[in-house]
């Protein structure tokens, strides 16, 4: 039922005649370049293992430092709240596919 | 698509998931991939370089058609692109990832010929293994020349990851050897990391020689291994010279590099500046900020992607961010990183104030064991994400 809804929804943004962008929320595809979505079993973890709170969360106690990290931390300070927040949705949608 | 690396072949794959109903072809001219992240781990006798390679199998399952043959022209006024066996593919936007070329005219006696004598390593393939089995032949007490570019140039933080990882093999097998690096360059990536782990590691055996300190090669003469810099000369048991680059051949042939030799484009849709219709992505391309990498390459490829997607379907691309980063290896549990968040801004990619950098100074040992681990880890996923 789920994947049925995702792929209509998909289908009626590629033949609605609008001016929208189909892109993922700006940051989203560089966070593929080290992680998966699925579970792959690999030291960074896959961002489909986390829900959209878990991510938020994760990615605002990086940016402030009260969470340490090899380079998370470094990258989550290129990022707003609302930033954070989109690319979080985004892939918890992208989970329940 | 011209160009399977890194930016092609991802970006290839990406606009056919985003829209089945759109045909890729890929343009490439070799059917097996040798990727250079970790080939410095190859010379250094650490890795295989069967575990470099990569095909095009998984690609074509994912409905793209697969061409392997090299292009030889581009008329972006017919839109038109002519292969090397004279057949010729019309297409509707054309995206150009072809990498670098690297310059055989830059540096008096460094041609194609001298570098079967003083390897370049810096694509992959033969040339690494070169290198490798030039420095296994070198006596202990040998000494190992290495020349470094000025910027822009193919992974930046290359040539250093290079230097640590040949300290590590003559550390461990031919520890009366020594390593010059010649540097066209004051400063370079992850410097202060560099200095630190080689002072650590590798003390007395790597010597760094800075451009204001003679590092330019203004010459090299290859029957005696010998570079000359504006200072004097170092003879050399094993010579790797790093040449200055330029955006591969096709891209002046399509037109879309300019008199620097490298490809300005549009940082939202990666569309070039000098040729509509056009895309460039990759290490080819003018990136203002970005370093050339295979990371960078691969996140331009998605944004790329989409935006090709969106102005076939009559769509405005949205205003992206990018990410890199790029670890290297120092020793093989002995890992450092930079990153970088990039926007748009004035035409170019453009740092994002207050973020990226690279690793701790003072980071415990611990983090650089991770640090290495990650770097694998990376390679696996990206590998797996572009040809698998
Ligand atoms: C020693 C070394 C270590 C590196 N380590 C790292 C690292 O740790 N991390 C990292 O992110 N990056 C690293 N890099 C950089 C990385 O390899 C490049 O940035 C990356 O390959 C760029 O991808 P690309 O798609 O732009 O070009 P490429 O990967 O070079 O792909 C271009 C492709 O286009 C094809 N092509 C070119 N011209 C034509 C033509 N006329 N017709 C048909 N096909 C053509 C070529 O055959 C090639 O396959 C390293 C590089 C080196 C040299």
């Amino acid at each position: 039922m789920n994947r049925l809804m995702h792929t209509l929804v998909a289908a009626t943004l590629v033949v609605a005649p609008g001016l929208t962008s189909a892109a993922s929320p700006p940051g989203a595809a560089s966070c593929l370049g080290c992680h998966t979505v699925a579970v792959d079993g690999g030291p960074v973890p896959a961002l489909g293992s986390f829900t959209a709170e878990q991510m938020v969360t994760a990615m605002q106690a990086f940016r402030s430092g009260s969470r340490s990290a090899t380079v998370m931390n470094r990258i989550a300070k290129g990022f707003s709240d609302e930033e954070i927040k989109a690319i979080a949705d985004w892939y918890a949608r992208r989970k329940s596919k | 698509m011209i160009g399977g690396g890194f930016g092609g072949a991802s970006c290839a794959r990406l606009i056919k998931s985003e829209d089945r109903d759109i045909a890729v072809t890929l343009i490439e001219a070799n059917s097996t991939y040798i990727a250079c992240p970790f080939s410095n781990a190859v010379i250094a006798g650490l890795r295989q370089l069967e575990q470099q390679k990569f095909g095009y199998d998984r690609v074509r399952a994912a409905g793209i058609d697969v061409v392997h043959r090299k292009v030889t022209a581009v008329d972006t006024k017919q839109r038109t692109v002519r292969l090397e066996d004279g057949k010729q593919l019309a297409y509707d936007r054309l995206v150009v990832a072809p990498g670098v070329e690297l310059r055989f005219d830059a540096i008096p006696g460094y041609n194609e010929a001298a570098a079967e004598l003083l390897p370049h390593a810096w694509k992959a393939g033969e040339q690494t293994l070169l290198l490798r089995r030039q420095l296994e032949a070198m006596k202990d007490g040998g000494v190992v020349v290495m020349s470094a570019p000025a910027n822009p140039f193919r992974c930046p933080p290359g040539p250093y990851e290079r230097a640590s990882l040949i300290a590590h093999y003559l550390k461990t097998h031919k520890p009366r050897s020594k390593l010059i690096l010649l540097d066209a360059k004051d400063a370079f990536s992850k410097q202060k990391l560099f200095e630190a782990a080689w002072k650590e590691l590798y003390p007395g055996l790597i010597e760094w020689v800075s451009l204001s300190s003679g590092g330019n090669v203004t010459r090299v003469e290859t029957d005696t291994r010998t570079f000359v810099t504006e200072f004097g000369s170092h003879v050399a048991d094993v010579g790797n010279v790093i040449p200055p680059q330029r955006a591969a051949a096709v891209a002046a042939l399509a037109g879309v590099a300019d008199q620097t030799g490298w490809c300005p484009v549009d940082p939202v849709s990666f569309e070039s500046t000098l040729q509509p219709g056009v895309h460039v992505i990759g290490d080819a391309i003018i990136a203002g900020g970005m370093p050339k990498s295979a990371f960078s390459a691969n996140s331009q490829a998605r944004v790329c992607a989409t935006a090709v997607v969106d102005l076939l379907r009559e769509r405005t691309p949205a205003t992206p961010k990018l990410i890199n980063t790029c670890y290297s290896l120092v020793a093989p549990d002995y890992g450092i990183s930079i990153a970088g968040v990039y926007q748009p801004a004035n035409g170019l990619l453009t740092d994002v104030p207050g973020a990226g950098g690279v690793s701790p100074l003072d980071a415990p040992k611990s983090v650089r064991v991770q640090e290495s681990t990650y770097a694998e880890a990376w390679f696996k996923t990206i590998t797996h994400s572009v040809f698998g």
